[in-house]
């Protein structure tokens, strides 16, 4: 007992087993961003994928949607401490877009529209365990959502599935992000509670 | 706050996080946005991230360019000011955590 | 610098069906000026912590401070606040905080005030602040946007204006019967033109209030042609 706030008891009672610690579970799909929502028409998006040479490949919004399509059904967890159960995504498995551009790196950088920025191991992008979704639920993925296109990767805190993402960079060295450059861990398993930049 | 859309406040908010390691009130502190030129105040810059946190995202009121990040971790607070990366932890006083 | 202050609550008072006057006890209070507001901070049995920031309805009255609360649904805090945590049990606050969206009765010149729903709560410990003052002979406006009649926080401090004050509500969902102005939202006409009290260079206006709220406002307020530097404006989610 603290001393304050008797029976104030925050939202992490419930969900035991499938709630990463210091996780509470929600129904609603929180908004949290760092700026104003870009609106990027599908017509005029694209993805490009460029290797540390300088090698790329780019696939507008026609030739992505053209891919192999999955439909990943994953619990997601975000920072501020919600976690959502069983949410359907559907878009195009990251080894399928990141196989096309020939590399030796170990990390990339997702690039975002509104100038957001995250870095990534390259293994945690690949194995089939990392989406570009442009779908939620069904529906068209909202702009506030992330839409036309986010990044999933369900297995790290949620600020790394990018949204609006146009660009994948990868890298030979760890480049923090957005985030991770201002104190946010560089890794984020929401398991092991890797909120901050020494969890 | 709307769980559905949560909107911008303003640099009013910073006050409380940021008290914690300037010696004087910081959201009067004013400068000239390095992008669109305009002029404003911490306080009137345009907050996002508010409520849930860590992470308050501040932008300015003309251009959205960024002009400050804070994240606040329990006996730590990360400060990034303009839009470079690079941010400064500052340990709280005990008296502050 | 600043840090946590254990706070005890001696009174709840309903403003509205879901805002609360919230009095505090907060032994080592050093004071404030009106406009700012406190940090307050809640922590559960197992160390988790959650902060969210309300504003000080009243002037500074030496170690007792109230606070407005108006309820978000599904929230975290505000529900607590308002109408779980007991009276007589501990908070802590941190504060005062803030100095852009400040006033005290020594800054001179006119006061616009402008509120919509709950932000009328950081305005009202000006006008408290004001009506306690001894010289004011500067007009002050208060502009007051609210849903319906059961919105109206210090419903009975506002019916009647003291010396120099000039109090509008304005309904934008139901109106009172026989009012003269319909139910609507705040338009340029609801606002004081250039050449209208208060006016002058030094006439200077505070807005709170939820987001879209302060951004109609200030939209219309640079449109009627006040100077953005005398425009304060405090927005909450």
């Amino acid at each position: 007992m603290s001393g304050f706030s008797p029976g104030f008891r925050g939202r992490t009672h419930a969900f035991e087993g499938r709630l990463p610690p210091g996780q509470y579970p929600t129904e609603s799909f929180p908004v949290l961003s760092a700026g104003p929502t870009p609106h990027v028409p599908t017509e005029d998006w694209s993805l490009t994928v460029t290797s540390e040479t300088g090698e790329s490949r780019t696939w507008s919004w026609e030739e992505m949607t053209a891919l192999p399509q999955q439909h990943p059904t994953v619990d997601i967890h975000c920072v501020t401490r919600w976690s959502k159960f069983d949410t359907r995504w559907s878009g195009v498995g990251l080894d399928t877009l990141l196989e096309q551009v020939e590399s030796d790196a170990g990390f990339v950088v997702a690039e975002s529209y509104d100038g957001y920025t995250t870095n990534l191991p390259l293994e945690d992008l690949t194995g089939n365990k990392a989406w570009l979704v442009h779908s939620f639920d069904g529906y068209p993925l909202a702009p506030e959502h992330g839409g036309p296109a986010r990044l999933l990767i369900p297995h790290l805190y949620f600020w790394k599935s990018a949204k609006w993402v146009r660009a994948l960079r990868f890298t030979t060295e760890n480049e923090p992000g957005f985030w991770e450059s201002a104190g946010y861990h560089d890794h984020g398993d929401p398991w092991r509670e890797q909120r901050y930049w020494n969890d | 706050m709307n769980q559905l859309s949560v909107p911008h406040l303003d640099g009013n908010v910073l006050a409380g996080p940021l008290a914690d390691v300037f010696a004087v009130d910081p959201t009067t502190a004013w400068h000239r946005c390095p992008t669109c030129r305009m002029p404003s105040s911490i306080g009137e810059l345009h907050v996002y991230g508010t409520g849930p946190g860590p992470g308050l995202t501040g932008r300015c009121p003309g251009c959205a360019d960024l002009a400050l990040r804070a994240v606040a971790q329990p006996g730590h607070l990360w400060l990034q000011i303009g839009n470079g990366a690079g941010a400064f932890r500052f340990p709280l006083p005990h008296s502050a955590r | 610098m600043s840090r946590w202050l254990p706070a005890r609550l001696t009174q709840r008072t309903d403003q509205t069906a879901t805002g609360r006057a919230l009095r505090f006890d907060v032994p080592g209070w050093p004071g404030h000026a009106p406009g700012q507001h406190v940090d307050v901070r809640l922590t559960a049995d197992d160390g988790y912590q959650a902060v969210r920031s309300y504003s000080l309805a009243a002037p500074s009255d030496g170690r007792i401070i109230e606070l407005g609360v108006q309820v978000v649904p599904g929230g975290e805090v505000s529900p607590y606040l308002a109408d779980d945590l007991p009276v007589g049990a501990l908070v802590e606050v941190k504060g005062p905080l803030g100095g852009w969206f400040r006033w005290t009765p020594g800054d001179r010149g006119p006061l616009l005030l402008i509120g919509g729903g709950a932000g009328v709560v950081p305005l009202m410990a000006m006008l408290r602040a004001r009506r306690a003052t001894a010289v004011r002979t500067e007009p002050c406006v208060l502009i007051y946007s609210v849903r319906d009649p059961d919105e109206v926080w210090y419903a009975r401090e506002l019916s009647t204006p003291a010396a120099g004050e000039d109090l509008r509500i304005l309904y934008t969902r139901r109106a009172p019967a026989g009012s003269p102005r319909p139910a609507g939202r705040i338009t340029a006409g609801d606002l004081p033109g250039p050449e209208d009290p208060p006016k002058g260079p030094a006439a200077t206006t505070y807005v709170c209030g939820p987001t879209a709220f302060v951004e109609h406002v200030n939209g219309l307020l640079l449109s009627a042609g006040r100077s953005p530097e005398h425009i304060r404006t405090e927005r909450f989610g």
